[in-house]
């Protein structure tokens, strides 16, 4: 009990969101060190102002925006005197005066009074029924004049004002808006973010008088009426003054504090006289007045620093965002967006989406975003804003943001996925991402009101609500169980094969290095594993846009041969369906002639193999075969490698259908195409199956009644029968199954991983399902292998013999003959 | 004493790709790295003589193609937890032309 005698006596003039901040924050830091008094004029403990909104709208209860109860004082040895207003600061003898006149002493004082609604100074403006929107009191009368009256007029256009119109208006009552400029919320929103939430709004019935000056406010006993400069009325039962807020400093100017525009305070958020402290929309801090809370959140913590004698932090100003709560509405806005000689904007208007997003840029920097419609990546450009990133690397595709989602929890999940672990989530209590997950990790937290608790991240506007939740569900994973690690590509990323093919497609990312800088490469040019794979995975997702980057190409599939243990290379001419001709093998005895090539070998896919060609008489070894209208077999591929077929009706006595005919038209469709590994077919003419195509990646076994389509086989390192797709009638259709299947796999798969490890890992009916039995799908699968095909029908080796292309790869750089 | 002989352009090589140049002694894999710089190797992997100067460029390494080794560009030396070391020759870029000093006693084993 000495303990209490001699302990500081720290005194709170404002029971409000930044002085309980404050207090909180101290007790975190130095429990002890204080005997606290709270003084405030509301009869309530803290609640969260923010929330007044959604009370007002009928979407929350007073009780549902508690912060800090009453219990919560006594818990915490804080004496609470609610209801009492401090009239005077006595600052000779360190005691303030409360309206009763009672004296409390302090060695320190935190004046945190936050600031009052600026009432216009209009005829009338005493009449009952006119009333700014600050606290729960006035939220009450407006939900009482609203079950009483029906007209409401809001003088004001901006934040406040319009939360207030939405609220009275959910309320029942006919709501006009009058706003002196021709722009809502002007401060926040560029005209055509304004134009379009006015159009929203007036959708949802609002009303709008703007550009209109208010002269006076009509009635007798109360309020009935607005007159405007124009001369024109408006009846009107209820008026709510919006306008603005004017810091509340009278307290602190009369104790002679040096006041300005609020009260003047330091960096350490002192004012004046060292004892006294003051945080919140009562401050002035380097000519700055703030009206959110996040800032004031900011000083909080720089105030409890020095209260609890830890003397280091300081406040350095803060950079604000604003959200609009108005459900139904997505509006985000953040930093300076008045148009500017020397800034750059990338504006991007989706009139169907209602979506419109504007980024301002000045000197390669994020300077400031107007979001509306789509405002999820609001965060991200804000994070880029206040770290002061250079995003030059990534302008073309930064109106897309980082988490491009708007269409749904799933995506959402995913882009939450993608967001680096500064990313904020949580503006209002600046909560990161990675805050969150080590907070859900480590306590075991599984639900929003855990999460809120112990991180406060969506425990003030709840905005952020949504974010929070997806962070929830990615963290947790589908089911509540541990989620097994993902396993990142290579190990220059921690990323997985999944999250880099979807965030190309998410972000439209389309060059190596762009994808490596967005998804955080750990090194510079990525390695022999991971550059392949994004170089198909960016072949594969922009067909036609895309330039294939050939130093990212294994050598095989730079120099279209393949490389032997001597470092010579082998040469294999494409032959459809096994079928050659006279003239191509006299053109092929040639070549192996001229070019002394040592080895002739047929293949297992039946085609011919030309050994031990040097590197530098590629070129012309091609151009000779190019001469005979051959062209690359793809033998070195991950991509359509040959179509295996056996004679089938043609020739032999049982056959049913025309296998070798169908193995051409498959191999003509699909060859050119890149896939994650190397593709296989087989068609064989009957059941007895002597094509093999049942171990292929896709294999046909012609029947009389049509054709059985197998696929996931396997006959190398693992020797693996295929799995039954489905059986169609005609060649049209199983030219159809079979190209949607390749695709949806070229989609899918994950670079170098063979047809049937995609299938055991995605699924058979799964792959069915949407294949097979969604035809739809299926057309549009078709659809889009036919159209990346366009671009990758291209013989390489007549490129390469006839048209220059990649000349420098195939002959030395130099010749020395040294002395 | 190292003697410079001028071998060709830079931009005759690819960035993150390599040339070859043919002496008596043996092919030598010149690299040109993302930031333009250049390495000389002899073009022999220290495994099985896998030619390097067809390998996936990547930062200062150079992977072979034929199983995988990771090669230093700089030192030549294997990186772990593979073993072995290719020998390097000086080499230079000076106003966008490449110059080559080849070790002898390297270049002729
Ligand atoms: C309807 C509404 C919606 C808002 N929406 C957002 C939003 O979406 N995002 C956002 O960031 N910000 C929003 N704000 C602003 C945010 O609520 C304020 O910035 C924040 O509450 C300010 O905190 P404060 O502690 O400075 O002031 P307050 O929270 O106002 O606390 C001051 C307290 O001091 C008391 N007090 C004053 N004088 C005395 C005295 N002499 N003696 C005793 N007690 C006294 C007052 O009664 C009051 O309770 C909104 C505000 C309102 C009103
Ligand atoms: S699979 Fe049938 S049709 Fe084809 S060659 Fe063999 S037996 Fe004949
Ligand atoms: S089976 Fe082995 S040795 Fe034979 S070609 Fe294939 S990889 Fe080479
Ligand atoms: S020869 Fe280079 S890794 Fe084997």
């Amino acid at each position: 009990m000495l303990d209490k005698v001699t302990k500081q006596k720290l005194v709170v003039i404002g029971n409000g969101m930044a002085g309980i901040r404050t207090v909180e924050a101290l007790l975190e830091r130095a429990p002890d060190l204080y005997d606290i008094t709270v003084f405030g004029s509301e009869p309530y403990g803290n609640y969260n102002r923010i929330l007044l909104s959604p009370v007002l709208a009928g979407e929350k209860t007073v009780d549902d925006i508690m912060l800090n109860t009453v219990d919560w004082y006594e818990d915490n040895n804080i004496t609470l005197r609610k209801g009492e207003t401090i009239s005077m600061i006595d600052r000779r003898t360190c005691e303030v005066v409360t309206e009763a006149g009672e004296r409390v002493p302090y060695d320190r004082l935190l004046i945190a009074t936050g600031s009052n609604p600026i009432m216009l100074p209009l005829p009338g403006k005493d009449l009952p029924g006119v009333i700014g929107f600050r606290d729960i009191y006035d939220v009450d009368r407006m939900i009482k004049a609203s079950t009483d009256y029906r007209n409401a007029v809001v003088i004001g256009g901006g934040l406040l004002g319009l939360e207030a119109a939405n609220g009275l208006m959910k309320r029942g009552m006919n709501v006009t808006v009058v706003h002196l400029l021709d722009t809502l919320m002007e401060r926040q929103l560029d005209p055509v973010a304004g134009g379009l939430l006015r159009k929203s709004l007036e959708e949802r019935g609002m009303v709008f008088k703007m550009p209109a000056q208010t002269q006076a406010i009509l009635g007798e006993d109360r309020v009935t009426g607005v007159r405007f400069g124009d001369g024109t009325e408006l009846a009107a039962d209820l008026v709510v003054m919006a306008v603005g807020i004017r810091p509340n400093f009278e307290l602190a100017k009369k104790a002679g504090l040096y006041c300005e525009r609020g009260i003047v305070v330091s960096d350490t958020m002192q004012t004046y006289d060292g004892r006294i402290y003051a945080v919140g929309e009562c401050v002035q801090h380097r000519r700055q007045t703030y009206g959110l809370v996040a800032p004031l959140f900011d000083q909080a913590k720089v105030c409890a620093n020095h209260l609890a004698m830890k003397g280091f932090a300081t406040y350095d100003g803060s950079v604000t965002s604003t959200k609009l709560k108005v459900t139904g509405i997505d509006l985000f806005s953040a930093g300076d967006f008045a148009p500017g000689p020397d800034k750059e904007e990338i504006v991007l208007q989706d009139a169907n989406r209602g979506v419109y997003k504007r980024i301002i840029l000045k000197d390669k920097k994020i300077v400031g975003a107007v979001l509306y419609g789509d405002t999820i990546d609001g965060p991200w450009y804000f994070q880029h804003l206040r770290d002061g990133t250079d995003v030059s690397h990534m302008r073309e595709r930064l109106v897309f943001g980082a988490a491009n989602l708007g269409d749904g929890g799933v995506n959402g999940q995913n882009s939450v996925a993608a967001m680096s672990d500064e990313t904020e989530i949580c503006g209002c209590n600046g909560v990161c991402k990675g805050a969150i997950v080590k907070a859900i990790s480590e306590k075991k937290l599984f639900t929003l009101d855990d999460v809120r608790a112990h991180t406060k991240a969506s425990s003030s506007c709840g905005s952020c609500t949504g974010l929070v939740e997806q962070v929830l569900a990615f963290t947790l994973g589908g089911d509540y169980s541990a989620a097994p690690k993902v396993k990142p590509l290579c190990k220059c990323t921690d990323h997985s094969h999944d999250d880099v093919r979807r965030v190309i497609v998410e972000q439209q990312l389309k060059t190596i290095p762009a994808v490596m800088r967005f998804m955080e490469w750990k090194t510079l040019n990525g390695c022999h594993s991971c550059r392949p794979a994004l170089n198909y995975y960016l072949l594969a997702t922009w067909p036609g846009e895309y330039r294939d980057d050939q130093q990212s190409r294994f050598i095989n599939e730079r120099v279209h041969a393949n490389i032997q243990k001597d470092g010579t290379y082998s040469v294999v001419p494409r032959m459809w369906g096994g079928v050659t001709t006279p003239s191509e093998l006299r053109a092929i005895a040639d070549v192996a002639e001229k070019f002394n090539i040592p080895t002739v070998k047929v293949t297992g896919g039946q085609r011919i193999d030309l050994l031990g060609v040097k590197k530098e008489d590629l070129p012309a070894v091609w151009a000779d075969l190019n001469d005979a209208g051959m062209v690359s077999g793809h033998a070195y591929a991950k991509g359509l490698r040959t179509v295996k077929t056996c004679v089938g009706s043609e020739w032999c006595r049982f056959g049913t259908q025309d296998s070798t005919g169908l193995g051409v038209k498959l191999e003509k469709f699909m060859w050119g195409s890149w896939t994650p590994a190397k593709v296989k077919l087989g068609v064989s003419g009957c059941p007895r199956n002597c094509a093999e195509a049942t171990c292929k990646d896709v294999g046909v076994v012609c029947v009389d009644s049509g054709y059985e389509i197998h696929f996931a086989g396997a006959a190398g390192l693992h020797i693996k029968g295929t799995e039954f797709l489905t059986k169609v009638e005609t060649e049209d259709e199983t030219l159809e199954v079979i190209v949607a299947l390749t695709q949806l796999y070229r989609e899918e798969g994950w670079y170098l991983e063979r047809m049937y490890k995609w299938c055991d890992r995605v699924g058979l009916e799964q792959i069915r399902k949407r294949v097979v039995d969604d035809i739809a799908n299926r057309k549009a699968l078709f659809a889009r292998f036919a159209h990346s095909q366009q671009f990758a029908q291209t013989d390489p080796w007549a490129e390469r013999a006839s048209r220059g292309v990649d000349r420098n790869e195939f002959a030395p750089l130099a010749e020395l003959e040294l002395a | 004493m190292t003697s410079w002989i001028e071998i060709g352009a830079l931009d005759d090589i690819p960035r993150l790709g390599s040339r070859v140049v043919r002496t008596p002694g043996g092919n030598i894999a010149v690299f040109r790295t993302e930031s333009d710089e250049v390495f000389a190797l002899d073009d022999r992997c220290p495994h099985k003589g896998g030619p390097l100067s067809q390998g996936i460029v990547h930062n200062k390494r150079v992977t072979c193609p034929l199983h995988n080794f990771v090669i230093e560009l700089a030192s030549g030396q294997a990186v772990a937890p593979d073993e072995g070391c290719t020998h390097t020759h000086p080499a230079k870029v000076e106003n966008g032309v490449v110059w080559l000093s080849v070790r002898q006693a390297a270049a002729v084993s």
